[in-house]
């Protein structure tokens, strides 16, 4: 009797082990709505991960938030109450991301975001960020100019807030750097003309400017400038480093120099840059799953998410058991711990007061030469 | 500022002002003949603008499948009416007919066309033929059982209507923006100005279709059944005029100049699936200058938020839909001042 009982106590261990032993992953991404341009490539890249990863079988349970905050609150809330997540992945947008870290920290899961979000202190303890930050990706422009005599700039960007933060990151670091910002103009993506805020920035004279959009909406403000006689270089941040750009800009964008991140330039990345190795991979094995040409800077996060569990998973797994409060709580510290590593993005390096991460060996200059992006040495 | 900036701003005013004006004017001619705020007017102009692009690129415009989408649902509703009032069979056979026949035509002749890389006023044609009949049918489907309604329950139904078709022009046009080429590249200077091509098309068209309009309204007895409908619909009707022919032909002109709008504005700008909710929005602003009445105010007031809006980004670009949407405030005190009248129900 004494023998079944302790028989069936250990089976109902090994069961509990085999059953916990899997890490669960909470992914929940845009793959439908507005913003499913950006969300549709983490999913792709997330098919086309290992089943297991550092000898542990990794589940990724992946929802579709249909670009909505409120549902990706929904999303988040199973992960932590139903599936017992032990990290969440997402969202794949800031929106989205915003509204779910609350969820996060409230159950002590650790979220890593596929979308650049600032959260408000308290929580900014469980979140951790795959994109690059405006600081990592005004850094190589203010170098760029340092390096090209630029004294003054004109800004062209967004209303909203990308426009914002950016200027507010650009003026700061372009001060250190004896770069003046003489010339602030805004504009929406949706308007029909930017002749009246170009004419204005081109009568200040600076001898360059900076265009703060994204996608084909970067073109317009770009051939406005032209237009009024512009002689002098011209930036685009890295939410303009989309063929869009060249595809509405045409001739006019030749020239333009386009700040990135290194993944979607992978092999023409000088062999100095760090991420070169790990990019070219990246890249490689997603064209052939998704045919030439199908790179983006999105999927590229989903690829570094993996290389950030193969760093940490085995730290976490020596401390505690998938499933429980503990081994979560470790997750967070492996990943804030992780030390500089190699990402397809750049070089990251998460610290206890930087949950952004990447340090300045990241970005990449680049310039549109012939209708395509030509790495800037 | 000198007389030169002050120029420049001026000519990109009017010429933003002019495509304001014509959405104006269809505007008005909607709420005049059926009483409908039509909020979803600047979708007709994304539609045209992004059907062209898709034309140019060689590709069948998602506005194909859509017309047909459409126009079935439609005949479907056509049907279910027509057999709940027990129609004989060959009525509601020549009726759905009558709705089909348009679209389908258009359609296949789209599907033709848009591998062969035609000449581009052929495209601009084919894309005008394709967006027009989305008027009468999305009048048909979404407001024509509610024409008695209140002004507000109409209102509501826009507000519903502009937002399906944001949502279905985001699920085929994409999300990317477009930018179509010019349909004459010519420059002009004198001065320290430039006129391009492009913006002397749009004054001409312009101005050619008010003349249009206004032929349409005094000479032709379409136009003045119209005009009869407006000032009075339960007269209009006495005197033998289908007030719901009516707003089908109002809804076939709004979706008409939306279309050519889109033609005109699509090469100097970047139209992306919802740009055309702002550019309406605009129109309706010059609308609301005009009461929702009088068309001459309306190209008066269309202008003015063209000049307005290119002004105001010159001196405070970042508040500058706040200084063209605030500007509809001393508007609406000034008419509300000047002919105070009781809320309609």
């Amino acid at each position: 009797m004494k023998l079944l009982r302790k028989t069936i106590a250990a089976a109902a261990a090994l069961l509990a082990t085999t059953a916990f032993a899997d890490v669960n992953i909470g992914v929940t991404l845009s793959l439908t709505g507005p913003a499913s341009g950006l969300g549709i490539p983490v999913g792709n890249q997330f098919k086309l991960w290992p089943q297991t990863i550092a000898g542990e079988k990794v589940n990724l349970i992946i929802l579709d938030d249909a670009s909505d905050p409120g549902k990706g609150v929904g999303n988040a809330r199973r992960f932590v109450t139903d599936d017992k997540v032990d990290m969440i992945f997402g969202g794949s947008i800031t929106t989205v991301s915003a509204a779910i870290a609350p969820v996060a920290t409230e159950a002590k899961t650790t979220q890593i975001s596929i979308a650049p979000v600032g959260v408000p202190p308290e929580q900014e303890h469980w979140v951790f960020r795959l994109p690059q930050g405006f600081t990592v990706m005004a850094f190589p422009i203010i170098e760029h100019m340092k390096k090209a005599g630029v004294k003054t700039v004109g800004f062209l960007g967004y209303t909203d807030a990308y426009g914002e933060l950016w200027l507010k990151e650009f003026t700061a670091q372009g001060e250190k750097a004896g770069i003046k910002v003489v010339a602030v103009e805004r504009f929406a993506r949706s308007d029909t003309s930017v002749t009246p805020q170009a004419l204005k920035l081109v009568s200040a004279n600076p001898d360059a400017m900076l265009i703060v959009a994204s996608g084909s909406g970067a073109a317009m403000p770009h051939k406005a400038l032209i237009e009024r006689g512009f002689k002098g270089k011209v930036y685009q941040t890295h939410a303009a480093a989309t063929p869009d750009l060249v595809r509405i800009g045409g001739k006019d964008v030749e020239g333009a120099f386009v700040v990135s991140g290194p993944a979607v330039v992978a092999e023409q990345l000088p062999d100095s840059h760090p991420s070169k190795k790990v990019a070219v991979d990246f890249v490689t094995h997603y064209e052939k799953a998704y045919g030439p040409g199908s790179r983006n800077q999105f999927a590229g996060h989903a690829y570094d998410a993996k290389i950030m569990l193969e760093k940490i998973l085995p730290v976490a797994l020596a401390k505690a058991k998938p499933g429980t409060p503990e081994f979560r709580a470790a997750l967070r510290d492996a990943v804030e711990n992780m030390g500089r590593t190699i990402f397809s993005h750049g070089v990251m390096l998460w610290t206890p007061t930087d949950h952004w991460g990447y340090t300045n060996e990241t970005g990449v200059m680049l310039k549109v030469v012939d209708g395509k992006f030509v790495v800037e040495k | 500022m000198d007389a030169t900036i002050a120029g420049i701003l001026a000519l990109d005013g009017l010429t933003n002002g002019a495509i304001y004006a014509l959405l104006a004017l269809a505007t008005v001619l909607v709420f005049t003949v059926t009483r409908v705020i039509f909020i979803p007017q600047g979708e007709f102009v994304a539609f045209g603008a992004l059907t062209l692009a898709l034309l140019q690129a060689g590709q069948v415009p998602g506005t194909v499948w859509f017309l047909l989408v459409l126009a079935a649902a439609v005949s479907l509703q056509d049907l279910v009416n027509g057999l709940r009032q027990r129609r004989p069979p060959a009525r509601l056979l020549a009726q759905a007919l009558r709705t089909l026949a348009w679209p389908v035509a258009v359609s296949l002749l789209a599907l033709w066309a848009a591998p062969k890389g035609l000449p581009m006023l052929a495209q601009a044609a084919l894309t005008v033929a394709l967006v027009t009949p989305f008027g009468p049918l999305i009048y048909r489907l979404a407001y024509e059982s509610l024409a008695d309604a209140s002004v507000l329950v109409l209102l509501i139904v826009s507000v519903g209507v502009h937002f399906a078709l944001v949502g279905l022009g985001l699920y085929f046009f994409g999300a990317e923006g477009f930018r179509n080429p010019s349909f004459w590249d010519q420059r002009f200077s004198f001065g320290g100005m430039t006129l391009s091509g492009q913006a002397l098309i749009i004054f001409f068209a312009s101005l050619a279709l008010i003349a249009g309009l206004w032929l349409f309204f005094d000479r032709s007895l379409a136009g003045k059944a119209l005009r009869a409908t407006a000032v009075n619909r339960l007269g209009a009707r006495l005197m033998g005029i289908s007030s719901s022919s009516a707003g089908r032909l109002s809804f076939t002109m709004a979706a008409f100049i939306g279309a050519l709008s889109g033609l005109l504005i699509g090469p100097t700008t970047t139209v992306f699936y919802d740009s055309g909710f702002l550019i309406g929005l605009k129109g309706f602003v010059a609308a609301v200058f005009a009461g929702l009445a009088s068309y001459p105010l309306a190209l008066a007031g269309a202008l003015g938020v063209g000049l307005l809006e290119s002004f105001g980004s010159f001196w405070a670009s970042a508040y500058k839909e706040v200084i063209v949407f605030g500007s509809i405030l001393p508007v609406l005190l000034w008419r509300s001042l000047r002919d105070p009248h009781s809320e309609e129900h």
